[in-house]
């Protein structure tokens, strides 16, 4: 005889009670916890943009950020202006400038819309720092970073952080040895073109004493990750630079 | 092991004789991806204990009732579900630790040990012995992860758990200053094909019964 859990219509009913279970179950876990997400995700943003531009509490090799609890205080201490940047050079202060979403502002520049460059003005010892936001993509996903600059856009600090890049390799980005190769380096070339800096696998320098070649030493391995950095450097940044050129000439 | 009697080969089995990676060769995909770094194996083996374990239970709980037609896609769904939960709730609760885990806690759904001892286990057998497969497969899976992801950041990045062990490759201290080099080609997925079959060939050396015709 044929068993009770083997008739089409038992299996149709669990499958569909399955899905309403587990439906429920998993949408009533993501709407209860999302508000805690949303809150966790709001304090990463400001303390990667505080780390790129040096506030942070890093010990030897490791990459810590301000505490979780004293991040809006520093923020808010460093962080002298946040400004939004549409079509080149109109400039307005949005002190929510720094929720914006690159990856919606990507989007928008794709489909022939304007974009919002979100720059924050940040001053620590006397220096003043301009911290930019940028998206692209990796190996298997989504690279960004923060990166402070001076005046002249050379950096001063970087932050990089991925969606899913190999551990071991193309996560490397995340490591002191790579983000730190950055500062001190030009984005600009000495005739004050925009270059970008490119991730290098036949850059001659590997501990990077030589500032001013726009490179950086590759990672090995992770030559597909280390191009999707150069890559982004290039597009996202070169955009920021009517802002720094009319910066000078004021 | 006087508590588990006979039971206690649930757990002690998949470590040596029957390892799933080994043995069984299940799980390769994973264990070549994420074992450049001793670090991510060890969290990746923490994570499947935990979704082998509650997989295999829920299975178990629910064996008698699942319509064998459609048995794989309810094992999916239950695997998705778990994984969704762990992945939510770390992200609510220990962002900094999800964040580490980031693609690991999705690439464990792939995992093909897991639909394996459902499909082989958890579906014919009682909820206790269940969880001790469950358990003793994820644990027999990690120590094969730790191993092989112990020898590939040593003799690939020079480094365990990110501390430089070798000395330094730029500044030539310690190991480095007599001319040792790190072999790159161990961070590669190749090598860790190389590194799980030359522990197949150690296992099998040692126990000739495991050699098939």
């Amino acid at each position: 005889m044929e068993k009770r859990t083997d008739k089409n219509l038992y299996t149709l009913l669990f499958a569909t009670g399955m899905v309403i279970v587990v439906g429920s179950l998993l949408a009533f876990l993501a709407s209860s916890l999302k508000p805690r997400i949303n809150e966790n995700k709001r304090i990463e943003k400001q303390q990667n943009i505080l780390y790129a531009m040096g506030v942070h509490e890093n010990e030897g090799n490791s990459v810590a950020f301000v505490e979780d609890s004293k991040v809006a205080g520093e923020f808010s201490k460093y962080i002298k202006t946040q400004l939004v940047i549409t079509d080149g050079l109109n400039i307005i202060e949005d002190n929510d400038a720094y929720l914006i979403d690159i990856k919606k502002e990507q989007t928008k520049a794709k489909a022939g819309e304007s974009r919002k460059l979100p720059l924050f003005v940040g001053e620590k010892d006397g220096k003043t720092f301009y911290v930019a936001p940028i998206r692209g993509k990796g190996l298997w996903d989504a690279v960004w970073a923060y990166i402070a600059m001076d005046e002249n856009m050379i950096v001063q600090g970087a932050y990089f952080d991925h969606q899913a890049e190999t551990a071991g390799l193309g996560a490397n980005i995340k490591q002191r040895f790579f983000m730190d190769d950055f500062i001190g380096e030009h984005l600009l070339d000495q005739n004050g073109v925009f270059k970008g800096i490119t991730v290098s696998k036949s850059n001659a320098d590997p501990t990077n004493k030589i500032k001013d070649d726009n490179e950086v030493d590759a990672i090995a391995g992770a030559t597909i990750t280390g191009d999707g950095v150069s890559a982004m450097i290039k597009k996202d940044l070169k955009l920021y630079q009517p802002y720094f050129d009319n910066l000078k000439t004021n | 092991m006087g508590l588990l009697g006979k039971d206690s080969k649930l757990i002690s089995d998949p470590l040596a004789d029957n390892n799933p990676i080994t043995i069984q060769v299940l799980g390769i995909c994973s264990a070549l991806a994420i074992t450049a770094e001793l670090k991510a194996s060890i969290v990746m083996s923490i994570s499947v204990i935990f979704v082998m374990g509650a997989g295999n239970v829920v299975i178990s709980l629910i064996r008698n009732i699942i319509p064998s037609k459609i048995r794989i896609i309810v094992q999916l769904t239950v695997v998705a579900a778990l994984v969704i939960i762990v992945d939510q709730v770390l992200k609510a609760y220990s962002y900094s630790l999800s964040k580490e885990l980031g693609a690991f806690i999705g690439l464990i759904i792939t995992n093909c040990i897991i639909m394996g001892r459902f499909e082989a286990f958890a579906l014919a057998n009682g909820v206790w012995r269940s969880f001790l497969d469950g358990i003793g497969n994820a644990i027999g899976y990690g120590v094969i992860l730790i191993i092989v992801g112990f020898f590939r950041e040593l003799l690939g990045s020079g480094t365990l758990l990110g501390y430089a062990v070798l000395g330094d490759p730029i500044e030539k201290t310690g190991l480095y200053s007599i001319g040792y080099e790190n072999n790159g080609f161990m961070l590669l997925a190749p090598m860790a094909l190389i590194v799980v079959g030359l522990i197949i060939w150690v296992q099998r050396s040692r126990n000739i019964s495991l050699i098939e015709d």
